[in-house]
């Protein structure tokens, strides 16, 4: 089963909770998504990394054949492609991949290569299969990333557990596709609110079966609860606010490999999940 | 203008809460959202007034006319995004879609056309003033070309003013680098984490290719010295400068929670956030002290 853990606001705790439902699982697989910004492979510093690059098409054009026509440039809806000194110029950092211009180049003129993007690695920790995106900097979309991601690993025997960017947007859509369930991770801050309400809009829009983790829960009054109480939103766990939590985390530890307190944690916290995603697939099978 | 841009590459770091604080210690009356995956800066920045709302129209969208359709299946065969799904009819994923237009120059039957589609929303507030912002709709791409057009609604409502801030998005990506054009310095907000850590250096890698000023500051600093410390030399050994440390205090986020920036409330991480105010105005006016 997959599952997806996402947030909206940055920095509220999508790795930590992702990477240690995963290590507390027997045996699993954890996505890194969030290619931008992908920080679970230093939790888990896996071993026998393999990787393998992630590439666009981007065109190019043999100045020979090209007549000069301007049929490319009229298509291009992204202005990618300019005709400068009797030239056709292809600007890669704004083309789409779309292969509109090669399909239509009536002189046969244009062709495509690769450019790669980024690259993905997979790699092993103990009992966790990791397998990460990783978007080169400088490069502006991480989709075609995430596409290979979930594509290349369809959800497995055990717990698939992927790890979003933050944010809304499409990248986080894509994410979030094929997840048979949505773990949504909250602070209890007001942007932690208004966020969380942006994702939870989201998981409702494309109907999928969801929970809330609120994370570094202070003493007294915690807004992103009350939104929880609200909407009915199921809480799968309240994660407190800890100076142990936070150095182990700081320093790309695993806090269910470090203390049992906290394996004991997310163990529940998992049991619940699991027992709820059940329940998701019986009641629409 | 000096524009001045609060990145941070790790989200969470306190892009927000700095931006609002610089905003309230600043007289410049400018400023903009530019995180507009996720808006918070007008939480705390309460506007009196009623903004002026323009839809924002992305890429169009692939549109199919069921009555032409001959079922060739060649725009699902030349459509690279998978935005075209061959049910009993064909019809396109909108959330797939990125408005190419490939699909519609296959086409043998006239079937497809573009049609523009809301994506967002942009809010300007103007009142003294001058606050710009906006909002995707959930799911939608092109937020690259929405934070271009937040800056543009900032610069065209502002006029003589010496400052604007700008707070940023999370991540590497196209809204991140489509804020960075045209600004004249990033201020990096880090985070004495590895994690934190890892996503500092490839938000300077991404800055640097612009050729941005950047400085860095540290929040919540004491919640892991030994990284703050090796944040401080990384900053030295790239001739970074760096801003300051601010340290984690409770009390921000009640100051957050009453819709209040944290130099609104007498608090430790309100003082340090001044200091590391004052020490990038200096940066940011002053070329001489650059490096």
């Amino acid at each position: 089963m997959k599952i997806a853990v996402l947030s909206g606001k940055g920095g509220t705790g999508k790795t930590f909770v992702s990477v240690n439902l995963a290590a507390a699982a027997k045996e699993s697989t954890y996505i890194d998504c969030d290619v931008e910004e992908p920080n679970g492979r230093l939790f888990f510093k896996p071993q026998n990394i393999k990787s393998e690059n992630v590439s666009v098409k981007i065109p190019f054009a043999d100045q020979k054949l090209c007549t000069g026509c301007r049929k490319c440039i009229d298509f291009c809806k992204f202005n990618a492609l300019a005709f400068i000194i009797n030239k056709v110029i292809v600007f890669n950092d704004v083309c789409h991949s779309c292969g509109g211009c090669v399909l239509f180049c009536p002189e046969k003129a244009l062709s495509e290569k690769d450019k790669i993007i980024g690259e993905v690695q997979s790699g092993v920790s103990e009992n966790v299969g990791v397998i990460t995106g990783i978007l080169n900097t400088g490069e502006s979309s991480g989709v075609p990333i995430i596409k290979k991601l979930l594509n290349d690993n369809p959800a497995g025997k055990g717990f698939t557990f992927i790890d979003c960017p933050p944010g809304s947007a499409c990248i986080v859509m894509e994410s979030i596709k094929d997840a048979d369930y949505c773990i949504l991770v909250a602070e209890p801050t007001l942007f932690g609110v208004h966020n969380l309400n942006m994702v939870y809009e989201l998981v409702r829009l494309f109907k999928r079966p969801h929970a809330v983790v609120l994370n570094k829960c202070l003493e007294g009054e915690n807004p992103a609860e009350e939104f929880c109480r609200e909407k009915d939103i199921k809480i799968l766990g309240k994660i407190p606010f800890d100076s142990e939590l936070g150095i182990l985390n700081s320093n790309a530890l695993i806090s269910v490999r470090e203390n049992q307190k906290y394996r004991d944690m997310f163990s529940s916290m998992l049991q619940i999940v699991a027992k709820e995603v059940l329940h998701e697939t019986v009641a629409n099978s | 203008m000096k524009q001045l841009l609060i990145l941070s590459g790790k989200g969470g770091t306190g892009k927000t809460t700095i931006a609002s604080a610089f905003i309230k210690l600043s007289s410049a009356r400018v400023y903009a959202d530019c995180d507009v995956d996720a808006p918070n800066l007008h939480l705390i920045m309460n506007q009196a007034s009623v903004p002026k709302k323009s839809g924002y129209y992305g890429m169009p969208k692939a549109h199919i006319d069921l009555n032409s359709c001959v079922h060739c299946d060649l725009c699902r065969q030349s459509c690279r995004f998978d935005a075209i799904q061959a049910d009993i009819d064909y019809k396109v994923d909108y959330y797939a879609c990125e408005g190419c237009g490939v699909c519609q120059a296959v086409c043998p039957a006239g079937a497809v056309s573009l049609k523009s589609a809301l994506a967002g929303e942009l809010m300007l507030y103007v009142n003294g003033s001058v606050f710009s912002t906006a909002e995707l709709k959930m799911g939608s791409g092109n937020s690259g070309m929405l934070v271009t057009e937040v800056k543009k609604q900032m610069k065209s409502a502002a006029k003589d003013a010496g400052l604007s801030i700008i707070d940023g998005s999370p991540g590497i990506g196209c809204p991140v680098i489509a804020s960075i054009s045209g600004v004249d310095m990033v201020l990096i907000v880090a985070e004495p984490s590895i994690s934190g850590i890892s996503d500092m250096e490839r938000i300077i890698k991404t800055a640097e290719r612009f050729h941005t000023r950047i400085a860095i500051c540290i929040n919540k600093y004491d919640t892991n010295l030994e990284n703050t410390k090796r944040i401080e030399s990384f900053c030295e050994k790239f001739y970074l400068p760096c801003a300051g440390r601010i340290p984690y205090d409770s009390d921000a986020i009640v100051a957050i929670n009453k819709g209040q920036s944290i130099v609104e409330m007498d608090c430790e991480a309100g003082r340090a956030a001044k200091a590391v105010f004052d020490k990038t105005i200096k940066l940011l006016f002053d070329a001489s002290l650059a490096l």
